[in-house]
């Protein structure tokens, strides 16, 4: 069982929980998610409490985070889309951290649970939606009605237009959950490889090599991707934010 | 006794090894004895795998519904702290040390830049009264050159005309003398004829024979 790559997933109820006969357990993800925000702000925290004309290295880490994040939003949603930060800000940080966690042995990944994923993505596509049509009305359907398409073209494309904006939150949930599934997956399908080799005597010892140095290589990648996919969330993020404030730009 | 409990014994492992064989027998149909026992333990462990499902009832733990309630409450709870947290107290802090540090660097770049009118100011009036004094300079030199010329110049003509009075004064003397002298020849030459005749004739000549024959011979 040990060996199983999915039991890493499994939700387990720490302190059973239960309202109106739906469980709302506090669980080992629960525990993961109040860790991921706790280490997130509270490094944030600490380490801006200098507030120091010149920057420790701790608080250039928090001053870069949040330079990244402003100027991927500027860039992506222009100045009038710094509204957003805190919100844009707030999920990378809180993805990064939680896939970062989710890295250490023995600790779970929040972002391998598709249900999180999927309700983060919604969090940005609701908010897209509702600001959408707070700020423009039905100007917001413009987002579906690109220039300068003919008119016998139209239907097909607004069409596709819907359906893509549609499969955003999917795609944009998806993507994220995939990637930390996989890759946790994959990461512990090759650790066991070493363990019941070496378990095999000599010959089993030397032939583990090779599976181990797979692990380090994955594990190295993994630290890469779990940068990447929170950065990845956090660009597609401005990007449909972009289209909540300016509908009719593309 | 320790017979039977030993045929006992084996009898369900003849079982259980026969049981792994007819199931294995689909999966590796050429299962030798070693690859029948590997795959046992595989089976065992599959077995295992699907009690640990059956404690994430049964499926997939990713997509295991029951747990979604308290994923999406405990998230929405930790996910908004989390999100006030950064909207109240980090965002605005790290904003407010930006804006402090950016603030602070334009203050210095223009202290730095009103400092450095100032020098260049300091240089360009230094370098205008270095100019000033050297024309200045010059202009004195010029003056003290222009009076020293002028008054060399004076004392020359001064000097000149002084020896311009002493050769006219010298010059007339000379003549008067020439002019004495001159005159002394005549009566010097009348003299001399006259010893000269008296010594050669012998006889005294008269002084009016001799002063007409000097002349006669001075023309």
């Amino acid at each position: 069982m040990a060996n199983d790559p999915t039991h890493q997933f499994l939700v387990n109820k720490i302190v059973p929980i239960e309202i109106g006969g739906i469980d709302f357990s506090f669980t080992n993800a629960s525990l993961f998610m109040v860790a991921s925000a706790a280490v997130a702000s509270g490094f944030l925290y600490l380490t801006t409490s200098q507030r120091g004309i010149i920057p420790s290295r701790m608080q250039s880490v928090s001053e870069m985070s949040y330079e990244f994040i402003a100027s991927m939003l500027r860039e992506g949603a222009g100045s009038s889309g710094m509204k957003f930060f805190p919100m844009v800000f707030s999920l990378f940080m809180f993805i990064l951290t939680a896939n970062l966690l989710g890295m250490m042995p023995y600790f779970f990944t929040v972002t391998s649970q598709i249900i999180v994923t999927f309700a983060l993505a919604l969090f940005v596509i609701g908010t897209v939606v509702l600001y959408g049509f707070y700020k423009h009305g039905f100007g917001f359907l413009k987002l579906f009605v690109p220039h300068g398409v003919p008119g016998a073209l139209l239907p097909l494309v607004v069409t596709i237009e819907i359906i893509s904006f549609l499969s955003r939150p999917i795609s944009l949930s998806v993507r994220l959950f995939a990637n930390m599934l996989a890759g946790h997956i994959t990461l512990k399908v090759f650790a066991g490889f070493v363990a019941s080799l070496g378990a095999l005597g000599a010959l089993g010892v030397g032939g583990a090599i090779l599976p181990l140095i797979m692990t380090v290589a994955l594990t190295g990648l993994e630290f890469l991707v779990a940068f990447l996919q929170a950065y990845v969330f956090a660009v597609l993020t401005c990007m449909y934010l972009n289209d909540a404030i300016h509908p009719g730009s593309h | 006794m320790s017979a039977t409990a030993a045929k006992a014994e084996s009898i369900p492992f003849k079982i259980a090894q026969a049981e792994t064989t007819t199931e294995t027998q689909d999966a590796a149909p050429a299962g030798d004895a070693h690859g029948t026992t590997a795959p046992a333990g595989e089976l065992h462990t599959e077995t295992g795998v699907a009690h640990g499902e059956e404690h994430g009832s049964g499926v997939f733990p990713p997509f295991d519904s029951s747990t979604f309630a308290s994923q999406l409450l405990w998230l929405a709870i930790t996910f908004g702290i989390f999100y006030l947290i950064m909207s109240k107290v980090i965002v605005p802090r790290i904003g407010s040390i930006l804006e402090t540090r950016h603030d602070r660097i334009a203050q210095d770049l223009d202290e730095a830049s009103r400092l450095k009118s100032e020098a260049d100011d300091a240089i360009s009036t230094y370098e205008k009264e270095l100019a000033d004094a050297r024309s200045k300079g010059n202009a004195i030199a010029n003056e003290a050159r222009e009076a020293a010329k002028a008054k060399a110049e004076a004392e020359r003509q001064k000097i000149e005309e002084s020896l311009n009075g002493k050769i006219a004064a010298a010059e007339t003397r000379i003549a008067g003398i020439k002019d004495k002298a001159l005159a002394d020849v005549g009566a010097i030459a009348e003299e001399t004829a006259s010893a000269v005749v008296e010594q050669l004739l012998g006889s005294k000549t008269t002084k009016a024979e001799i002063s007409a024959a000097v002349k006669a011979a001075g023309k």
